[in-house]
């Protein structure tokens, strides 16, 4: 399979942000991920612990504020499968299909996972604080000009520019 | 007027929506190459700054859309979700999520996007995230301080530095080109190209140009309130604009009549002042209600008329123009205002002695009024003014 070119970045911007002003006039929300992990944990440990689940005070918290359904009923479950539908079409038009770790030159395929998992339990505790990540604090923030979600935005990127000195060999 | 859910777009049909947006958003992610942690990471070693333009130009139009769509009334605010503001968390949050972007290589969303295509490194991230997640979640008596700490609302960034959104959205255009641009020296310097000096062509030329007269004329237009509520100084043309009025005794007779449920009163007094003598079928109402979409729900409901009452009729006027400009019908205003309505009927004091039939059963009816409607405003259960209620849509992560 030939690889295709990757879009313009400012097609795919105007795009994306075309896409999210159409989401947020439609449901009055905006785009969002780490919601979803947030789901997908919850509703693991309910299934696995389910008593523990109902007396830990930050699943009777995510009860609380989403009383529907249970908490794989949600809107950004519900987008995130969209989110592999789609990026898995996309792969597969442009070719890009293909199981494969994505690392630095400089590492090991063993290394690039463990920082990956590593990087990951950071991203699930930080977003859990920053109440959203990369989309629905700072993207979505953004866009409704929302000040939690621009600090949020200006700490992920304060916070790579400052640790990338000391990780640069994971990647250069 | 958006957002449509939950009115016009049922809960259901917004999960089913959901999925679309998520597989638009994942193609369009995937196909910004955002599905390769190398080139993610790239913004952050100089060497690949696709992030930096595809996610500026994405929030910025985004950006300048919502606030196009608020200038013209399409859109309630009140409604939509507005990242709350915990100072503290939203800071050092963002930060452990910075870190995680360097050691990680990608976000949650651009993760599932890499999944999707086969990259295992993703799936460890994800894998990683959920414990991420699972480890917050457990030790949540420790993070709760922290996270509840500094609670400031829901500001948006311009009311937070006391700038006009306009000027905000116009420096972030602004910061964005800039950066766009130092990004793309940055990026050839890194790589070791060498750097093309920026050539004006025709077409650059006339993007740039139209950039700036959207920019400048965003300035230029007073929004569709601010227009609205201009209009309803003007005294002549409200005194000339067509609005049915309805007389003081048809008023009082429809407050009596207990099977007339078509009427209904909304009560534009100063709420301290309409609490104090609530009206029959009344309901209180700001002119700010007019433009927000839940309360002004109640304009529209079918076969009602709309009565709009003030102390004086020119008030009721200004709200009639508003409200009809703004699309509402069926509106109609008391004659002579609220005064009138105590002059005449609350505090009828016949003058002299009834003359001829038609003057008779005014005082008849009058009298009877004056007697019967003060009882009413006194029984009144219906109290309650319009529910400002917001139901906020929840959002977030």
């Amino acid at each position: 399979m030939n690889e295709t070119r990757y879009m313009n970045p400012y097609l795919a911007g105007v795009l994306l942000g075309l896409l999210l002003l159409v989401t947020i006039y439609i449901t009055g929300r905006g785009l969002g991920a780490s919601g979803a992990i947030k789901s997908f944990t919850v509703a693991g440990v309910e299934a696995v612990a389910p008593r523990h689940a109902q007396s830990a005070k930050f699943y009777r918290e995510y009860a609380a504020e989403h009383p529907a359904g249970g908490p794989l009923k949600n809107w950004l479950v519900f987008e995130i499968v969209g989110v592999l539908i789609g990026a898995f079409l996309s792969g597969l038009v442009a070719g890009r299909l293909k199981l494969v770790t994505e690392k630095g030159p400089r590492i090991a395929s063993r290394t690039r996972l463990i920082a990956a998992f590593i990087g990951g339990i950071l991203w699930g505790i930080g977003s859990q604080l920053g109440r959203g990540c990369t989309s629905g604090a700072a993207l979505s923030g953004m866009a409704v000009m929302a000040t939690g979600g621009i600090l949020t935005m200006l700490g992920i990127f304060a916070g790579a520019y400052a640790f990338a000195y000391f990780f640069r060999k994971l990647w250069i | 007027m958006g957002p449509l859910v939950p009115d016009l777009i049922s809960q259901n049909l917004n999960y089913i929506l959901a999925l679309f947006i998520g597989i638009a958003f994942g193609a369009i992610l995937e196909q910004a190459g955002f599905s390769s942690s190398r080139r993610l990471v790239g913004l952050f070693y100089g060497y690949d700054f696709t992030v930096l333009r595809v996610f500026f130009t994405a929030g910025i139009v985004a950006m300048v859309g919502v606030m196009a769509l608020e200038h013209f009334g399409l859109l309630d605010m009140n409604l939509v979700y507005i990242n709350p503001t915990f100072l503290w968390s939203a800071i050092i949050g963002g930060v452990i999520m910075g870190l995680g972007f360097v050691v990680g290589g990608y976000c949650p969303g651009t993760s599932f996007c890499a999944a999707a295509i086969g990259k295992l490194d993703a799936l460890a991230l994800i894998g990683g995230a959920l414990v991420g997640v699972l480890i917050f979640a457990e030790g949540y008596p420790l993070f709760e301080g922290l996270y509840k700490a500094a609670y400031l609302g829901s500001p948006r960034i311009s009311q937070t530095l006391g700038v006009s959104p306009n000027l905000f959205a116009f420096a972030m255009v602004l910061f964005a080109l800039v950066a766009f641009g130092v990004a793309s020296l940055v990026e050839r310097k890194v790589n070791g190209k060498s750097v093309q000096p920026l050539r004006w062509t025709p077409s650059r030329v006339g993007l740039v140009a139209a950039g700036i007269v959207l920019a400048l004329s965003a300035f230029s237009f007073t929004d569709r309130k601010a227009e609205l509520l201009q209009l309803a100084q003007d005294e002549r043309l409200v005194r000339s604009y067509p609005v049915e009025a309805m007389s003081v005794d048809e008023f009082a007779f429809r407050l009596m009549d207990e099977e007339d449920d078509r009427i209904q009163v909304i009560d534009f007094r100063p709420e301290a002042e309409a609490a104090q003598e609530r009206l029959p079928k009344s309901y209180a109402f700001t002119v700010d209600n007019l433009f927000e979409q839940e309360p002004s729900r109640l304009l529209r409901l079918k076969g009602k008329i709309n009565l709009f009452v003030a102390n004086d009729e020119l008030t009721e006027r200004r709200m009639a123009v508003i409200a009809h400009e703004l699309g509402f019908r069926r509106i109609q205003i008391l004659e002579g205002g609220l005064n009138a309505f105590r002059e005449q009927i609350l505090r009828f004091q016949p003058s002299r002695p009834p003359q001829g039939m038609m003057e008779e059963f005014t005082y008849r009816f009058r009298s009877k009024a004056k007697r019967v409607i003060p009882e009413l405003i006194r029984q009144n259960k219906s109290s309650a003014p319009v529910k400002k209620e917001k139901k906020r849509v929840l959002g977030g992560c």
